[in-house]
C-alpha cells in the first residue's frame, strides 16, 4: 500500500520534473541557439529577435498540440477511416455503412430517440435550474435545497441508472410494490405497470434520469448568473413600475440570456453523447436505443467496427456544430472572443 | 406643489439603527443635499423616500399624502442611480421607454416624450445604441433621461457622479444644476459624500453623522455658521483648523476652529507660532502648513504665491470676529 503511493508520488513527481525540464531546456535551448551578441549587425539583431518571438509559442504549445494529436485528431481520422471499410476493416466499402444506417429501421428509431432527448433534457433542465435558482434565493433554506439538487451530480450516470431502476422496479400486481412510481399508482388505485417496456413512456422516463443529474449543474452556473446581475437595474425596474413577474422575464432573463443558452448547449453536447443510461437501464429494448448505445452494440456486441464507426462519426458531426457555437458563446460572454 | 415631509423616522435593520428620529421639510422646487461620511444614512434616507427600503417608525409625505406604505412606482419619484443602473440589453431609447410603457401610455405619446428627454440631454444621436456601447458621462445622462420622462414631483439622485472621473464630474456638475433650472417645480434630492458638490448645488444642505440629522441649512449658512464641530469639520476645504486645550484657553473656549483664509502670517505678534512644515503653491493662492505643537498641522491660506519655505518660523493672526468658539460637547458658543 504505502508501496504504491510511494511510487505514484515519484511517477508524479518524474511527470512534473520531465515537463520542466523540456520547458527550461527547450527555451534554454532556443536562447542559446539564436542568441545575440553586441557584436553583429542591427539588421541581424532583429532577425534574430523576431524569429525568436516567433519560435517561442511553439516550443511551449508543442506537449499540448502532440497529445491532442495523437488522442484526439488521430482517432477522428482513424474512426472515419474505419466507416469505409467493412465489418473487420479489411475492404474498402465507401459509403456503403452510411447508406446502410440511413435505410436501418434501428438506426433511425435511435435518431429520432436522440432527438428527442435532445429536445427534452436540456429544456426541462434549465427551465428547473432556473427555478430553483430563483427560488432558492428567496427561503432561508435554499442553500440546503440547492446542495440537495446539486448532489446528483457527483453521481455516475451508471450509479444514477441504478437508483432508477428501483424508482420504476416492477412486482406482479398482487406483490408489495418497491419501486416508489408502482407505489405511488397503485396508492393512486391504477394497477402497477412495467414503466420500462411501454414504448415512448420508458423513453420518458430515461431523459428523466438524465435531467436529475443536469438539473443541478444548470442551477448553480445560472444562480451565480443571476447574482451576476447588478442590483440597481432591478430596483430601477421597481421605480419604473414593474412587477415581479414582469422583472424576472423583461430584466433578468435578458441579462443572463448568454449563460441560459451556454447551458442549455453544454447540456446538449451531454445528451448526445447519452450511453450509460440507456445501456445500463434498457439495453435499447423496447424502442429506448439512441445512437451511442447503438453504435457500442455494433463495435463491441456485433464486432462491426465499420458500422460502429459509422455511428460514431455520426454522433460527431451533429454534436460538432453545436459545440463550435457553444464555445463561441463562452468566449464572447468572458470577452476573449 | 410636491413637498416632501419626513416626521419622526426611524430605520433599523434587526438591531443596528441607521436612521434615528429624522425630521425634515422639503419644499417644492427645492434642490437638497443629503451630506456626510460614508456609512451615516444618507443613501437610507433616500432610498426610504424612494420606497424601495422600508420604514421602520415614522411617515414619510410626498405632496401631502403619506407614502409609507405606497409602490416606489406609485410615488411621483424617479431616480437615477450610482451605477447609472441601465438596462444593458435595451437600447437607449428603450431604456427611457420602459417605465413610460408599462405607464400604459400610446407609442406614439412614449416616443416624443423619450426624444424631448433625448434632446435636452444630448442624446438624439444615440436613442439606437446599447449602453455598453456609451460613454461614462452618456450613460448618466441616459439615466437622466430615464428619470426626466417620469416627469416626476420628486427627482432622486444616488451618488450619481461617483463613478465619473474628475473632468466630467464637474461638468456633468453644471448639466444637473441646469438641469434644475429647468425644471423649476421639481424637487430634486441628491445624496453625495463630496460636500464641495453639496456646497455648489445645494439650495439647502442637510448633513447626516451616524444616523442623526446634525444640521439644515443653506451653504453659506453652514459654512459661516456651523452647529457642531463635526459640521465645522465637514463643510469646507481644505478642512477647518482646530485647536484645543492650551491654544483654546486664550479664547475662553474649549476648541477654537479658524478657517484657513482667516488665517494671517504675522512675524512677531501672533496668537500662535510655529514652524513651517510644508507649502503647497496653487498659482492663484498657496497653503502653508504651520506646526504650533498642536496634534495637527494648521493649514493656512495666502493669496497669491506663498514666500515661505519649510523650517521658517512664522507667527499666526487669526480674524478674531471669524474665530468659531466651541464647548467641551462640540456645541457652538455664543459670541
Amino acid at each position: 500500500m504505502i508501496g504504491q503511493v510511494l511510487y505514484a508520488a515519484s511517477m508524479v513527481a518524474f511527470a512534473v520534473a520531465l515537463l520542466f525540464g523540456y520547458f527550461w531546456g527547450a527555451n534554454w535551448l532556443l536562447d542559446r541557439m539564436l542568441a545575440t551578441t553586441p557584436a553583429m549587425a542591427g539588421e541581424a539583431i532583429t532577425r534574430r529577435d523576431s524569429l525568436r518571438t516567433r519560435i517561442r509559442p511553439w516550443i511551449f504549445l508543442a506537449p499540448t498540440l502532440f497529445f491532442l494529436a495523437v488522442f484526439l485528431i488521430y482517432p477522428i481520422i482513424e474512426t472515419f477511416r474505419l466507416s469505409l471499410f467493412d465489418r473487420l476493416g479489411q475492404n474498402f466499402i465507401w459509403f456503403a455503412n452510411y447508406s446502410w444506417a440511413w435505410n436501418d429501421a434501428t438506426f433511425r428509431q435511435s435518431a429520432f430517440n436522440n432527438l428527442a432527448w435532445l429536445i427534452v433534457v436540456p429544456a426541462l433542465s434549465t427551465g428547473f435550474g432556473l427555478l430553483i435558482a430563483v427560488l432558492a434565493d428567496r427561503l432561508w433554506w435554499g442553500g440546503l435545497a440547492k446542495t440537495l439538487v446539486f448532489m446528483p451530480m457527483a453521481i455516475s450516470f451508471v450509479g444514477a441508472a441504478v437508483i432508477w431502476r428501483f424508482v420504476y422496479a416492477y412486482r406482479g400486481p398482487d406483490m408489495a410494490q418497491i419501486g416508489i412510481l408502482n407505489a405511488f399508482v397503485t396508492w393512486l388505485g391504477y394497477p402497477p405497470q412495467v414503466w420500462l417496456q411501454i414504448p415512448l413512456v420508458n423513453s420518458f422516463l430515461l431523459m428523466v434520469i438524465l435531467v436529475w443529474i443536469q438539473t443541478g449543474f444548470a442551477m448553480v452556473i445560472l444562480s451565480a448568473a443571476l447574482r451576476g446581475i447588478p442590483q440597481e437595474t432591478i430596483e430601477a425596474a421597481r421605480i419604473d413600475g414593474a412587477g415581479e413577474v414582469r422583472i424576472f422575464f423583461t430584466i433578468m432573463i435578458p441579462q443572463i440570456a448568454t449563460t441560459i443558452l451556454v447551458v442549455w448547449t453544454t447540456i446538449t453536447i451531454h445528451v448526445l453523447k447519452v450511453f450509460d443510461i440507456v445501456y445500463a437501464m434498457t439495453n435499447g429494448e423496447n424502442q429506448t436505443q439512441v445512437l451511442g448505445n447503438l453504435m457500442y452494440r455494433w463495435t463491441f456486441i456485433a464486432g462491426d467496427s465499420g458500422r460502429g464507426a459509422t455511428i460514431a462519426i455520426v454522433i460527431l458531426l451533429a454534436v460538432t456544430p453545436i459545440m463550435i457555437w457553444n464555445i463561441r458563446r463562452a468566449r464572447a460572454a468572458e470577452g476573449t472572443g | 406643489m410636491s413637498s416632501v415631509k419626513i416626521r419622526n423616522l426611524y430605520k433599523r435593520y434587526g438591531k443596528v439603527e441607521v436612521l434615528r428620529d429624522v425630521n425634515l421639510d422639503i419644499h417644492s422646487g427645492e434642490f437638497v443635499v443629503f451630506v456626510g461620511p460614508s456609512g451615516c444614512g444618507k443613501s437610507t434616507l433616500l432610498r426610504c423616500i424612494s420606497g424601495l427600503e422600508t420604514v421602520s417608525e415614522g411617515t414619510i409625505e410626498i405632496d401631502g399624502r403619506v407614502v409609507n406604505d405606497v409602490a416606489p412606482s406609485k410615488r411621483g419619484i424617479a431616480m437615477v442611480f450610482q451605477s447609472y443602473a441601465l438596462y444593458p440589453h435595451m437600447t437607449v431609447f428603450k431604456n427611457m421607454a420602459y417605465g413610460l410603457k408599462l405607464m400604459g401610455l400610446p407609442k406614439e405619446t412614449i416616443a416624443a416624450k423619450v426624444r424631448e428627454a433625448a434632446e435636452k440631454l444630448q442624446l438624439t444621436a444615440y436613442l439606437d445604441r446599447l449602453p455598453k456601447a456609451l460613454s461614462g458621462g452618456q450613460r448618466q445622462r441616459v439615466a437622466i433621461g430615464r428619470a426626466i420622462v417620469r416627469d416626476p414631483k420628486v427627482f432622486l439622485f444616488d451618488e450619481p457622479l461617483s463613478n465619473l472621473d474628475a473632468a466630467l464630474r464637474v461638468q456633468m456638475r453644471i448639466e444637473i444644476s441646469q438641469l434644475k433650472e429647468q425644471l423649476t417645480s421639481t424637487t430634486m434630492i441628491y445624496v453625495t459624500h463630496d460636500q464641495v458638490e453639496a456646497m455648489t448645488m445645494a439650495d439647502r444642505i442637510v448633513v447626516l453623522k451616524d444616523g442623526v440629522v446634525q444640521q439644515v441649512g443653506s451653504p453659506m449658512e453652514l459654512y459661516d455658521h456651523p452647529q457642531s464641530l463635526f459640521v465645522a469639520g465637514f463643510i469646507g476645504s481644505p478642512k477647518m483648523n482646530f485647536l484645543s486645550g492650551q491654544f483654546a484657553d486664550p479664547f475662553k473656549a474649549h476648541t477654537v476652529g479658524i478657517r484657513a483664509e482667516h488665517l494671517d502670517i504675522a512675524p512677531a505678534d501672533g496668537a500662535w507660532s510655529g514652524r513651517v512644515i510644508y507649502s503647497e503653491n496653487l498659482g492663484s493662492d498657496s497653503f502653508v502648513y504651520v506646526d504650533v505643537g498642536a496634534p495637527e498641522p494648521i493649514i493656512v491660506r495666502q493669496p497669491g504665491k506663498a514666500a515661505h519655505h519649510a523650517g521658517d518660523v512664522v507667527g499666526l493672526a487669526p480674524k478674531v470676529h471669524e474665530l468659531h468658539r466651541f464647548d467641551a460637547d462640540g456645541r457652538p458658543m455664543m459670541h
